[in-house]
Formats: structure tokens, C-alpha cells, sequence
């Protein structure tokens, strides 16, 4: 406050008040004097808010009208179009907020324009005194003193155990948040099964590819054999299953030491799931061979085992080794080689055992 | 009303309505044969469109094509890309190109349809390839529900679920659907322009593209039951305006209410 510019704070009361200022500090200028309403002063403008705010609650009155009668004369049966629907919905809409706002809108103009103007200044009260604290020191001696706590251990002693034990239950249903998936993450339904390698099938009718049907530019989205055809759990194996299928000139591609045989005549084979948060990464662009993530500009380029060149993703997608079986389909010769989408907290260790 | 019942038993009336007869029958029959004469004319090329068609191509094409349609530093060789890709690239007025930029752009076409058929029967000439859809992939007949399941499999991630489109790297983009014709949507699919791949009939068969057309054609006649589209881009349009119309509607009460009254 302005009147204590001296440092000095031996008055508890810091409210300012007119005159009370020292030479030369800023001036409190007090409460501005009271101006009356036009509807104060002139009884014509009071009898126009008074129209004004019946105008709003008719307002009010016409948006529950609209309400009711879209409600009632819209009859909506099995028959109906969405035009219908979002014309009663549009409508409703309409109907409840002019209800609403024209009684809101009508009351606050009311109590503005015309109800008494009168203007109030609180002070601010001391914050802490030490009365407040005795009375508040006192309250907690009469209840030690009034329960017996301290007389009664029995009395103390079961109530702990009781509420120490009281969320012991709320513990116990943690349990239904798993099983933990161990390392099911890991694996995919890309791993041949009985020796028989799963063949790559168009998404989504589970059709097998054949080589010759990869023509250069192409892209196919693909999901294993035999995923349509699951009992349960189907989205989570096509979550983690699903690829994108790329023909390239087999010049273009530069495989590493060990994954040259990963590809078959230049056609090539990536998990989709963005290793960053695992959204779907299926932007091809078929000229500049690049795939980008929809969610976060992620760019990985396929003829670098689709490194990332842009982004938050910080792994490249991993690639599903294929080939092509006797009928000329082309099938996934192992699972990935690594677990497929965004880190979890045990992926190093999983990579690790894929690896080995 | 009233004069045309006083009207009705004019010596003239019947012979006005046989001549209305005459002219409804007569109108329906002329349409007909229209629609029927469209679908006979499936890809038949002449000699004389492939001669005129060369002439075109030597005139417009050949600097960044070459001559021949072989290909030069400036632009990809056309052996094979087969009557689709010209009647798309030249239809929708992405070819020739107005000028160099991350992607040829849409504009208005620069061959009428006579010529854009003959430099399509010029380069269909070169060496097979995808040719022009015929009337039975493109009339929107097929199964709206199939066609849309393939189109979020195969199309959505690039050109929005509501086919309006999106942003690719640098610069590229995948073009609105609305309002492209069903040919020229069947021949981007087998063509694969640009940097969009190619879905050929191996991956996607015609009966399935004429699904996808239909389902794509469908969306675009169909009402939006939720009210505004905001251009169908989902989060970031519909929350610029909630951010700059909601919250001001908001300022603007806030205002009233603490403000005084005159």
C-alpha cells in the first residue's frame, strides 16, 4: 500500500484510507463518487430497460416453443434421413440455448439497469491474529481432552489398524489392471507356424499377394494369413501385425550386412506402426520413396531400411523379411526381427532375446 | 388452373397433348441413346487421332518429354503409361505443367476433350498400358459400404478419411476428392501420378475401384448430419474455430457482465 512506503509496519491496519498519506507518496484517490443510471434518472429509460428485459425472457419463452414443437412435430422413424436428424438436432440445439440465454441474458440486464445500485467496499481483514490461533489450538485440546483418546490405547490402537488397513482392497483390485503382457508385445502373428511361413495378404479381405501382382510404384496394406479368420482378439494382432508392402527398382534399395535377402526383387516389406507413438505410417510417396507419419511428421526413407530423416521417431520401422513360396506368393520368412511400434519399458530386453 | 379446364375441350386441345406426348417420349429416347452412345465409346483409337495426337505431342509435350516420348532430364519417358495417365495428367490440367514445384498443380484443363483423346491414343500407341476406364467402373453403381472400407485401408492416411485431402512432405499433397470426376479418380488409381503408388488391378480390382468410386461419390452427395464440415480436416479446423469463435463469444459476456450500466 502506498502509505507504508516508510518500511515501517507497525499498524495492523493496511487498508488506505483518504488523508492518511505521507508528503509527496502516490495520492490515494479514494472511491470514485457514485454515478447514477440513466434508468436512475429518467423515467423513460427505465421503462425501456424494463421492455428490453421482458423482450429477453420472451426470448426465453420462444426458444422453449421451438424446443417443444421440434420435438414433437419432427417425428422421427426408422425412415428418417440424417437431414431430418440434423435438422431436429440443429434445431433443438437452437431452442434450448435461446431458453436458457434469454433467462440468464433478461436477469443480469434487470439487476444491471434497474434493480438499487448500491456500491460496497469491503476492507480487507488482518490476516492471522493470535486469537484466531489460540481459539484454533483451543478446539483441538477439547477434542483430545472430550474423545479420551489418550486415556482409551484400546480405543486409539484399533481405530490405526483400521484405517491403516481401509485401502488395503483398493490395492487388491490393482491386480485386475494386468496380466502383465510380458513379451507379447514382442512378438507378432508374422512367426511361421508349424514350420509353414504365413503368407502376406491384402487388408482387408485376407487375400495372398503374388509377386508378380507388386508391379514398381505399388504399395499393398497388408496383414498376415489367418488374421480374419481369429476368434478373438483380432485388433490387437492386426495392431501389431499390420505392413506395407512396396515395390522399388531393386538398384535403389542399400540393405545392410545380413538383410540382403529380406527383400524379393526389389519388393520390400515394413511394419506400419510408427515406432515414435505408434500411429499407422502408410504415406507413401512412391518417387521420393519416402514414408511419413501422419501424427508427427516422422519422414523415414525406404531405400535406407527406412531410416528416419525427419522427426520424432528416433528407430527406423522394422522390416519384415519375405520371400515367395513354390505357388509364387509371397510369404514372411521369420517374425521381425525386433519388437515393432513406440518403446515400452522392457523393449531393450526383448531386442535383445529377438536378436540372440 | 381454372382456364386451363375451360380450355380442355378446345378443338385444338388433343392435338397439343399428343405434341407434349410426342416431345416427353421423344425427349426420354434421345437421352437414352446419349447415355448409350457414352458407353459404347470405350477405347477405340483411329489412326488419324493417333497421327493428330503425335502432332500435339511433338507441339506440347516433346520439350521435357522428348521426342518420341522417351524421356529427358526434364520429365519421365511416357512409353507405357498407357491412355489413363494422359486423359488424367491432361484432363485435370496438371500437364503441362505451368511450372516447376514440389507437384504439378490442378488447373484448368489446356486441351479441349477431342484433343486430350488424341494425345491419349498417341501414347497408348507407344507400348500397352492402363487404359481409360469404360462407363460401367465409373457410373457409381457399386457398394458404397465395400468401396468405403477400402478407401480408409488404402487411400484415407493420404487423402483424409473424408477424402479432403492432406499435407505430405515438403511441400506435396494429396488433393481433395471432392468434385474430381470418377475417371479421372479410377485412372489415378491404376497410374499411380506423381507420388501417389499405384494401386493396379492385382491390388484393387476394377470392381473394387468402381466401389471406391461410388463410395467416394456418395460422401460427396451426402448431407452432414453433424452440422458445419469446417472443410472435413477434423481437430485443427474445428478447434480454430472453437478457440477464436467460442472464446469470444465467452469475452464478450464476460465483458457485459462486469461492465456498467449507462
Amino acid at each position: 500500500m502506498g502509505n507504508h512506503s516508510d518500511g515501517s509496519s507497525t499498524s495492523s491496519s493496511t487498508v488506505a484510507t483518504a488523508g492518511q498519506h505521507d508528503e509527496g507518496a502516490f495520492q490515494d484517490p479514494g472511491i470514485p463518487p457514485h454515478r447514477p443510471r440513466l434508468a436512475d434518472k429518467d423515467p423513460k429509460a427505465a421503462k425501456r430497460a424494463e421492455r428490453q428485459v421482458a423482450v429477453l425472457f420472451i426470448v426465453s419463452v420462444i426458444g422453449t416453443l421451438v424446443f417443444l414443437v421440434t420435438y414433437f412435430a419432427i417425428d422421427l422413424t426408422n425412415t428418417s434421413t440424417t437431414g431430418t436428424i440434423g435438422l431436429q438436432n440443429m434445431l433443438l440445439g437452437i431452442g434450448t440455448a435461446f431458453a436458457m440465454l434469454g433467462i440468464g441474458t433478461g436477469i443480469v440486464h434487470w439487476a444491471k439497469t434497474l434493480m438499487p445500485d448500491h456500491e460496497v467496499s469491503e476492507d480487507r481483514h488482518a490476516l492471522r491474529t493470535e486469537e484466531d490461533r489460540q481459539a484454533a489450538v483451543a478446539i483441538a485440546d477439547t477434542i483430545i481432552e472430550e474423545s479420551g483418546i489418550k486415556r482409551r490405547p484400546l480405543i486409539r490402537n484399533t481405530l490405526l489398524g483400521a484405517v491403516a488397513l481401509a485401502p488395503l482392497p483398493a490395492l487388491a483390485v490393482f491386480g485386475d489392471l494386468g496380466p502383465r503382457p510380458d513379451d507379447k508385445l514382442a512378438h507378432t502373428m508374422w512367426a511361421p507356424q508349424n514350420g509353414k511361413l504365413k503368407r502376406l495378404t491384402r487388408d482387408p479381405d485376407g487375400t495372398p499377394i503374388k509377386a508378380s501382382d507388386v508391379t514398381i510404384g505399388s504399395a499393398f496394406h497388408v496383414i498376415p494369413e489367418g488374421l480374419n479368420e481369429l476368434e478373438s482378439g483380432k485388433l490387437n494382432e492386426k495392431a501389431k501385425a499390420v505392413v506395407l508392402l512396396m515395390r522399388l527398382n531393386p538398384d535403389e534399395l542399400n540393405p545392410s550386412k545380413g538383410r540382403e535377402n529380406w527383400a524379393y526383387n526389389g519388393i520390400v516389406a515394413y511394419s506400419k506402426i510408427c515406432t515414435h507413438v505408434g500411429c499407422p505410417v502408410a504415406l507413401y510417396e512412391q518417387q521420393t520413396h519416402h514414408l511419413l507419419c501422419p501424427c508427427h511428421q516422422s519422414t523415414f526413407d525406404l531405400t535406407h531400411e527406412c531410416a528416419v530423416i525427419f522427426g520424432p521417431a528416433s528407430r527406423p520401422l522394422p522390416q519384415l523379411p519375405i520371400s515367395v513360396d513354390e505357388e509364387g506368393y509371397l510369404v514372411a520368412t521369420s517374425d521381425f526381427h525386433e519388437p515393432v511400434g513406440p518403446s515400452y519399458w522392457e523393449r531393450d530386453e526383448h531386442e535383445r532375446r529377438l536378436d540372440s | 388452373m381454372k382456364a386451363l379446364s375451360l380450355k380442355r375441350r378446345h378443338p385444338l386441345a388433343a392435338i397439343a397433348l399428343l405434341l407434349l406426348g410426342l416431345l416427353f417420349t421423344g425427349g426420354l429416347y434421345a437421352a437414352a441413346s446419349t447415355a448409350n452412345q457414352a458407353k459404347a465409346d470405350t477405347q477405340s483409337y483411329s489412326a488419324s487421332d493417333v497421327a493428330e495426337g503425335k502432332k500435339l505431342f511433338v507441339a506440347n509435350c516433346s520439350t521435357c518429354h522428348g521426342m518420341g516420348a522417351s524421356g529427358t532430364q526434364a520429365g519421365p519417358s511416357l512409353v507405357g503409361v498407357g491412355a489413363a495417365a494422359v486423359d488424367f495428367q491432361v484432363g485435370t490440367g496438371r500437364m503441362p505443367m505451368q511450372m516447376d514445384g514440389p507437384q504439378a498443380q490442378v488447373k484448368p484443363a489446356q486441351f479441349n476433350e477431342e484433343q486430350t483423346h488424341q494425345l491419349a491414343a498417341y501414347v497408348a500407341s507407344l507400348a500397352p498400358g492402363p487404359s481409360v476406364p469404360d462407363a460401367h467402373i465409373t457410373d457409381g453403381q457399386g457398394d458404397a459400404a465395400k468401396g468405403g472400407e477400402l478407401f480408409r485401408v488404402n487411400c484415407a492416411m493420404c487423402h483424409n478419411a473424408a477424402a479432403a485431402g492432406g499435407a505430405l512432405t515438403r511441400g506435396k499433397y494429396a488433393p481433395s476428392l471432392h468434385g474430381v470426376s470418377s475417371a479421372h479418380i479410377y485412372e489415378a488409381m491404376v497410374t499411380g501420378p506423381q507420388n501417389m503408388p499405384v494401386f493396379s488391378d492385382a491390388n484393387i480390382s476394377p470392381e473394387s475401384k468402381r466401389d471406391i468410386i461410388t463410395f467416394l461419390k456418395t460422401i460427396e452427395s451426402n448431407p452432414s448430419p453433424g452440422g458445419a464440415e469446417l472443410g472435413s480436416l477434423g481437430p485443427v479446423s474445428e478447434g480454430l474455430f472453437v478457440w477464436t469463435a467460442g472464446l469470444a463469444v465467452i469475452i464478450g459476456f464476460t465483458i457485459w457482465l462486469t461492465s456498467r450500466s449507462s
